[in-house]
Formats: structure tokens, C-alpha cells, sequence
């Protein structure tokens, strides 16, 4: 019943050489695939780059650090843009990481253990409301509550401080970079809670229950061996979250107030990259105004790129650690 | 159970293999010969090269980089460690059954029905009949015949790995390669497949790797004794289970050494 | 213990006390933006939303009534599209990075630029289709918005097949190589099938993460005041309805806004929900 003469059929001979076709088909193929995600990367900042060469070869660099936008006179500066961007980002971050890293502390230690799937899965689905329904939040319910009751307190109470006071001065509108700051900050947070959560559940917990034997306390065991332990993957978690604020759009576009306007105070309205591009790209007109947008984008999606890079490095340092240390 | 085997012929003759894990020698110069139609078992302490020797045979680890064989297998008169070798063919050849229990995400009928659609173009009515085949040989057939159109994955432990053996009986290959196939099951699973192997003999080949000695004393016919990548000793088993030639292999039977 | 000992215990237990509350306190701001946020959806959109919403298209400046018919529709066809392209793109991808880039360096930098792109700000997206789609084309259209939102879906594709089909132990594979299985056979018909339900988890949250995306459409399928379904045209969509008509000065455009902010909501919250449910099914088989 030995089949063995039976196989090398010319049939079994041409399947063959079907299978060794189709392998290298469908390898080529998804290998093609796969390479989408490089090409349009490439492709973004190459496409990016030619469109704002208008822009850089009129004002050169000193755009990017230029106040000024004039769209009738044609003298456009990126420095307004730029400010707002990196300020929001941080206000938003200097918020968002305390609450964050507080949530994450509760969701790994105290929570008791029913709570522990359905509070995670909670903050899970606030980072997965789209943007654009902070932003109405933030002009319909917050701006007005913001103007009614907490920039008069800030103005009365830090706004005192002679250096510092000057950040909490103008007209109470609601709406302004700070508040621009305090929306997106509400945006991030679940991001960066869920991502400090993910790392501190890699801390292996027989590391732990050593500090806990010793009498540690839940603070000190938080602090001094997971922090540690996870800091590298921490780290890399609030950069993801700063990478996503830079460039969010819409959560900041409502309250932010679009004005060209560079001002040391966080009340003032001002602009960000994301929202200039959001309010002004429609009516551009082909010219410097249309490739300064560009610049501006390009400038975005580098600084974007560059805080990405470093957290992405940083967060598969962590995941290495898991690797080494479990 | 081990009747004197008459003089066969030699399907699989292994001359000189060495076996590299990156700079690791798993296996130095075997040379042994598997005779067509008989059982032949594997057996030695763990990390001994059982393992390594049978997926040689199938040339299971060319799926991954680092692990190289040198020498030679012959197979029905080719070198299967030749590069020109199309691995495929030679697997749809020399068939393997897992430790663990491994049926295809697909209903029972398709887990049998898969292996030979790679190769041949049955119709309905002939594969239906194939799939059966391979069922009743694997002694399966009566407890799925209700339900081939469920899960593999519905299916005991037990009755998983037989499934897996009825999947690689259905491909009618020439040789077959057990992996500690009962290690995973419960003794009356175990007893089943080992009857199973016994009955499968004649008409295949069949290489089983085996931790337990006693089974390897059941099923097979001749045994290869093993020890830290060398093999120490090859014979009938009646002769290697009661007059060992090597000490070793007396010490390793004997229990002197787990 | 003595008196030294226990001056520093109480101290410890205070920090540790000062530290929990904060922590528990962290955590019922984040909840209680989410129930803000929430509510405050649920009471303003609700008032708008009633049969005309889902039957009328949008209205014109200054008139009256009206609904989002157009953007309902134009929406599901560009998220449908969406979803057609970049899953047969993300999954293959995904099977390429996992089953044959394991050691390839070039699969370890495209791991690298895949994370990038699923943060990366989805205006600069859409404005890289408008100066690829739009401007050679000369108009706006829906088919641009699907390219937009098509290259912020397969990067979320890509990373979760990868992920799933990585989970899928090792002995499955060389069961079937056993058999004289060729590699692709092996990849798709029991690689692939054995991590469905994960897959499809990460589709639908692909799609839940592209349906309440408005940057990338701002510039690409633009808007339209009528309903059309030809995808050649700019197209109604419900984000950039709600970004027009929240900050407008009308009022029924501003409650239509809100009721296309909580459809949005709704959707999302449901797609994300499914997709946690039957991932668990799954496991738990």
C-alpha cells in the first residue's frame, strides 16, 4: 500500500510548481502592503516639502521663527502658530500626567479587583470620543463656565503674583490658549492613562510583593519600585500623549480663539498650527499664504515625528525590559 | 506485541548527521537505518537529541534560521538534506504528529479534508470516502461520524490528537513521525493511540519519539537508545530491553538515571 | 517599638493616605469628565434628534428645520469605502510583518514608521491628499476623504493583525507545514482563520477610530448642502457638518450639530464596545 510511487506524478509535479508560484505571489504582495505605511510617510513629507517651497525659499528659515501673518500684505511668519502648538501641548500635559499617573495608581493598586475591568474599561472608551466632541464641550458648556467662575478666580489669586501674574491677564472670555490647554488636557488624559497603566502591569508582581513584605506601604511601592522599574516605558507614554496633542485639531480649533497674536498672557486667544490649517486652508489662495500653510503643516508633522520617534524608542525599551526581567 | 520482525527493507538510512543549533552541536554522527513497515521509537533523558533526530527526518527545522543539518538522509534513494530538496513534497511524504494536540481551526471534516486537497483533486464523493478512511484507521470514525461538521476544537484531548493522526494517516504518506503524541493525554486516550500504532504498521512506517520507556518496550519494534546527541545504541527492542550491548544503555533502562 | 519608630510609621501612613486619595480623586475627575461629557451629549443631542434628522438634508443658511440625511449617508459611504480598501491592505500587511518579516530589518523599521503614522496629526493627512487627489483632480470628492481616512486606518490594521496573528502558537504552524502545506496555505487558511476574532477587533476599531475623525475630510471630501451619493463630488460628512454648523450663528444649525455629535458618539462608544465583546467571546472558548 506504499504510496511513494504514486506521488511523483506528473500531477504532484505541477501542483508544485503552482505552490513554489503562489508562495512568491502572495509574499510579494503583502510584502507591497506592508510597504504602504513607508511610502505614505514618505511621500507626506516629500509632498509637504515641494508645496511650502515657496515659502521657503522667500523668507528661509526666519519663517519658522518670524511673528507676523499678514495675509494681505503677503509677509506670513510661523512663530504664532508654533507658540500656540507647543504651549497648549504643554499646559495640556502638565495637567493631564499628574491625573494620569494618579489614575493609573488607582487602576493597578487600590482598585478593588471587580471595579478593575469596567473603570478601565471606562477611561478606555473617554480616549476612544472623538475630538471634535471635546472641542463642542469645550466652546458650549466649559468656555462659559471657564469665564464665569474660574479665570476671575485665577486673575484674583495667581494673577497677584508679580512675574508669574502676568500669564492670568485680559478679558475673561472663556475661551484662549489656557482654555485651549484644559480641553486638550481633558482629550489626552485617558490616552496617557491607559498607556501608564499598560506599563505599570508589566512591573512583575513578585517585585512588588517583596516591597510589600517588607512593610512597604502602597505609595512607597508605587514610587520606589514601580516608577523606577517602568520609568523608561512612563516616559515614553506621556510623549506618545504630547506627540497626540501637538497635532490634534478640532479638540483645540473651537476654543482657541484664531488670532494672529502673540501675547504673554494664557487668557488671550491665539492660534495653533492645527487650527490655522483647520480655519484658513479652505480660502487660501495659491500663493505664499497656500505654501505657508504647508510650511506650517511641515513643521507640525516634524515636531510630531521627532516626539514620536523618542517615545516609541523609549517604550520598546520598556517592552525589552519585560523580556530581561520576567 | 514485538514479534520477529522478518528482514526488511530500508526506507530512511541516516549516515553521518551532525545537527547545529547556531554553535550548538545537538547531534553528532548518527548513523542508523529505519526499516519500511516497522516501528522503530526514540527513547533517551531529556535533551538527549530525540526530538532534534526525528525533525531532521521531515526537515521541520528549516522553518527557522540558526539550525542547520550535515550529512545525509536518504529517502527512497534521494538525499532529503539536499537544498535542492522541495520541502513540501518531502512533507507531504514523511508526515509528523505533535505532542501537543494541534487540529486546524476548521470543522473535522475540512482538518482531514485539508492535507489532501493540497496534493490531489478528489470529488465530493471520494473525498467524503477519504475522510472516513482516515477516521476509522485513526479508530476515531464512530465517536465524530455524527459531527464532522463541528470544530476540531470541540473535540477531548484525546480525541484531538487522534484527529491529528487521522489528518496525517489521510495524506497516505510513506513514513510517519510520532512527537510524544501521548505525552498530553490521560492513560485510556494513551492506550488507544498506542493501538493504534500498532495496527498502523502495516502499511506505513512509523518513527515514534517516546519519554516513556515502557511504552517504546509496547509499541515498537526497533529502538534507538540516545544520550546527549549521540546514539548510543540501536536494535531490535526485545534485545535492547533485555540485553542491552552497552552499559549505558543498561544504566539508562534500568533506571539508574532519569 | 519605640517612640522614634513610631513617629516615622505615622508619617509613612499619612504620605501613603495623601497619596491614595489623590490617586482615587484622580480617578473620579477622569469619571466624572466622562459622565460630564457624556450627559451633557446626551441632553443637548437628544432634543434634536427625531425622524427628520435621519430624512431631511441639511439646511440651508438662515432656514429653517432641516436634518443630516446627506451627512448620515455621506458618511457611511466614505467610512465604508474606508473600511473596504484598507482592510484587505492592513490584514496582508499584517500577515507579511508577522508570518515572513520576523528578522528582516526592513519589517522592523516599518513596525517603527507604522506606530508613527497611528499618532501622527491626521490634518497634515488630509492635507497630503488634497495636494495629491484634490489638486490633480480639481475638485473635491469623497473618494479623496476615503484615501484620507484610508491612511489613518491600515496603520491601527496593521499593528493589531500583527499582534493577533503573533499570539497564535507555533505548533499550529508546523502542524501544517507537516503536511506539505505551502507557506502561503499555511498563513491564510490556518494562521489567519485561527486569529479571526482578534482581527476583526482591530478592524472595528479602526472603523470606530475613522467614523469620528473630521481634519482629514476638512479639505478632501469638503462638504455638500444636497444629498449625493456619487462619490466623485465633495460629500456631506457628518464631522465637518458639525464643525459648519457648531459654530455658526444659527440656532437649528447649532441643535442639528449636537444631534450629530451624539450620533457620532453613539456609533463610536457601539463599535468599540462590539469589538471588546467579541474579542472576549473568543478567549473565553
Amino acid at each position: 500500500m506504499n504510496n511513494a510511487d504514486e506521488l511523483m506524478t506528473s500531477h504532484r509535479q505541477s501542483v508544485l510548481r503552482w505552490q513554489r508560484w503562489q508562495d512568491f505571489f502572495f509574499e510579494k504582495t503583502t510584502l507591497v502592503f506592508a510597504l504602504s505605511t513607508l511610502v505614505a510617510l514618505t511621500g507626506i513629507i516629500v509632498s509637504l516639502f515641494v508645496s511650502s517651497m515657496p515659502v521657503l525659499q522667500t523668507f528661509g528659515l526666519t519663517f519658522f521663527y518670524t511673528i507676523e501673518w499678514d495675509i494681505i500684505n503677503s509677509q506670513f511668519g510661523g512663530l504664532i502658530a508654533i507658540f500656540g502648538t507647543v504651549v497648549t501641548a504643554t499646559i495640556a500635559i502638565v495637567i493631564a500626567l499628574p491625573l494620569s499617573f494618579g489614575i493609573a495608581v488607582f487602576l493597578t493598586e487600590t482598585c478593588p479587583m471587580k471595579l478593575r475591568r469596567p473603570l478601565g474599561t471606562a477611561i478606555e472608551l473617554l480616549a476612544a470620543v472623538p475630538s471634535i466632541i471635546y472641542g463642542m464641550f469645550g466652546l458650549f458648556v466649559f468656555a462659559p463656565l471657564f469665564a464665569e467662575y474660574v479665570q476671575p478666580a485665577l486673575a484674583s489669586t495667581l494673577g497677584q503674583i508679580p512675574v508669574v501674574g502676568i500669564l492670568f491677564t485680559g478679558a475673561f472670555n472663556g475661551i484662549g490658549i489656557l482654555a485651549a490647554g484644559l480641553i486638550l488636557a481633558m482629550m489626552i488624559l485617558p490616552f496617557i492613562a491607559s498607556v501608564m497603566r499598560d506599563v505599570f502591569e508589566i512591573v512583575p508582581p513578585i517585585l512588588k510583593e517583596s516591597a510589600y513584605g517588607l512593610g512597604c506601604t502602597t505609595w512607597e511601592v508605587v514610587t520606589k519600585i514601580v516608577l523606577p522599574y517602568t520609568k523608561t516605558g512612563v516616559v515614553g507614554g506621556v510623549m506618545l500623549g504630547l506627540g497626540r496633542a501637538l497635532g490634534e485639531t478640532m479638540a483645540v480649533t473651537f476654543v482657541i480663539g484664531n488670532a494672529h497674536k502673540l501675547s504673554p498672557s494664557l487668557f488671550s486667544p491665539g492660534n495653533s498650527i492645527a487650527s490655522t490649517l483647520a480655519n484658513e486652508f479652505g480660502e487660501a489662495e495659491p500663493g505664499l499664504h497656500y505654501a505657508s500653510l504647508f510650511a506650517l503643516a511641515l513643521a507640525l508633522f516634524v515636531i510630531t515625528l521627532v516626539v514620536l520617534s523618542l517615545a516609541k524608542w523609549m517604550l520598546s525599551r520598556a517592552e525589552a525590559k519585560k523580556g530581561l526581567k520576567t | 506485541m514485538n514479534s520477529k520482525p522478518e528482514s526488511k527493507e530500508t526506507i530512511l538510512e541516516v549516515r553521518d548527521l551532525n545537527f547545529y543549533y547556531g554553535a550548538f552541536q545537538g547531534l553528532k554522527h548518527i548513523n542508523l537505518n529505519i526499516q519500511k513497515n516497522t516501528v522503530t521509537a526514540f527513547i533517551g533523558p531529556s535533551g538527549c537529541g530525540k526530538s532534534t533526530l526525528l525533525r531532521t527526518l521531515n526537515r521541520m527545522y528549516d522553518l527557522y534560521p540558526g539550525q542547520r543539518a550535515e550529512g545525509e538522509i536518504l529517502f527512497d534513494g534521494q538525499n532529503i538534506l539536499d537544498p535542492k530538496q522541495d520541502l513540501n513534497l518531502l512533507r507531504s511524504r514523511i508526515g509528523m504528529v505533535f505532542q501537543k494536540p494541534t487540529p486546524f481551526p476548521m470543522s473535522i471534516y475540512d482538518n482531514i479534508a485539508f492535507g489532501v486537497r493540497l496534493y490531489e483533486k478528489l470529488s465530493r464523493s471520494d473525498m467524503d470516502e477519504r475522510v472516513e478512511w482516515a477516521l476509522q484507521k485513526a479508530a476515531i470514525w464512530d465517536e465524530v461520524k455524527n459531527k464532522l461538521n463541528q470544530s476540531g476544537l470541540s473535540l477531548s484531548g484525546g480525541q484531538q490528537q487522534r484527529l491529528c493522526i487521522a489528518r496525517g494517516i489521510a495524506v497516505k504518506p510513506s513514513i510517519l513521525l510520532l512527537d510524544e503524541p501521548t505525552s498530553a493525554l490521560d492513560p485510556i486516550s494513551t492506550g488507544k493511540v498506542e493501538e493504534l500504532v500498532h495496527t498502523l504498521k502495516s502499511e506505513y512506517t512509523v518513527v515514534i519519539v517516546t519519554h516513556n520507556m515502557q511504552q517504546a518496550a509496547r509499541v515498537s519494534d526497533y529502538t534507538a537508545y540516545m544520550y546527549l546527541g549521540e546514539l548510543m545504541e540501536f536494535g531490535e527492542t526485545d534485545q535492547i530491553f533485555m540485553k542491552p550491548a552497552r552499559q549505558e544503555t543498561e544504566d539508562y533502562i534500568t533506571g539508574r538515571f532519569g | 517599638m519605640s517612640n522614634m519608630d513610631l513617629a516615622i510609621y505615622a508619617r509613612r501612613k499619612r504620605v501613603n493616605l495623601i497619596g491614595m486619595v489623590l490617586s482615587m480623586s484622580a480617578m473620579a475627575v477622569g469619571l466624572g469628565f466622562l459622565f460630564w461629557i457624556l450627559s451633557v451629549l446626551l441632553l443637548k443631542g437628544f432634543s434634536a434628534i427625531h425622524l427628520s434628522m435621519f430624512l431631511e438634508s441639511t439646511p440651508a443658511p438662515g432656514s429653517d428645520g432641516g436634518g443630516l440625511a446627506n451627512a448620515i449617508v455621506g458618511s457611511l459611504m466614505i467610512v465604508a469605502s474606508c473600511a473596504l480598501i484598507s482592510t484587505p491592505i492592513g490584514v496582508l500587511a499584517g500577515v507579511y510583518m508577522s508570518e515572513y518579516g520576523d528578522r528582516s530589518r526592513l519589517a522592523s523599521i516599518t513596525r517603527f514608521v507604522n506606530d508613527i503614522m497611528l499618532s501622527a496629526p491626521s490634518i497634515v493627512i488630509g492635507l497630503f491628499v488634497y495636494a495629491m487627489v484634490v489638486v490633480p483632480s480639481k475638485h473635491f470628492s469623497g473618494w479623496a476623504g476615503t484615501v484620507a481616512l484610508t491612511l489613518i486606518a491600515i496603520p491601527v490594521v496593521v499593528r493589531t493583525t500583527e499582534n493577533m496573528l503573533k499570539l497564535v502558537p507555533v505548533s499550529l504552524r508546523e502542524a501544517a507545514f507537516a503536511l506539505g502545506a505551502p507557506k502561503w496555505k499555511v498563513s491564510t487558511s490556518v494562521v489567519l482563520k485561527a486569529a479571526r476574532s482578534g482581527v476583526m477587533t482591530g478592524l472595528l476599531l479602526a472603523l470606530a477610530r475613522v467614523s469620528g475623525e473630521t481634519a482629514p475630510l476638512l479639505f478632501t471630501a469638503l462638504n455638500n448642502q444636497f444629498f449625493n451619493m456619487d462619490m466623485a463630488k465633495p460629500m456631506a460628512n457628518l464631522p465637518v457638518v458639525i464643525f459648519q454648523f457648531a459654530m455658526s450663528p444659527y440656532e437649528n444649525w447649532v441643535k442639528l450639530a449636537w444631534g450629530g455629535a451624539l450620533l457620532i458618539t453613539l456609533t463610536v462608544l457601539a463599535l468599540n464596545i462590539i469589538a471588546r465583546v467579541v474579542f472576549r467571546e473568543k478567549v473565553a472558548a
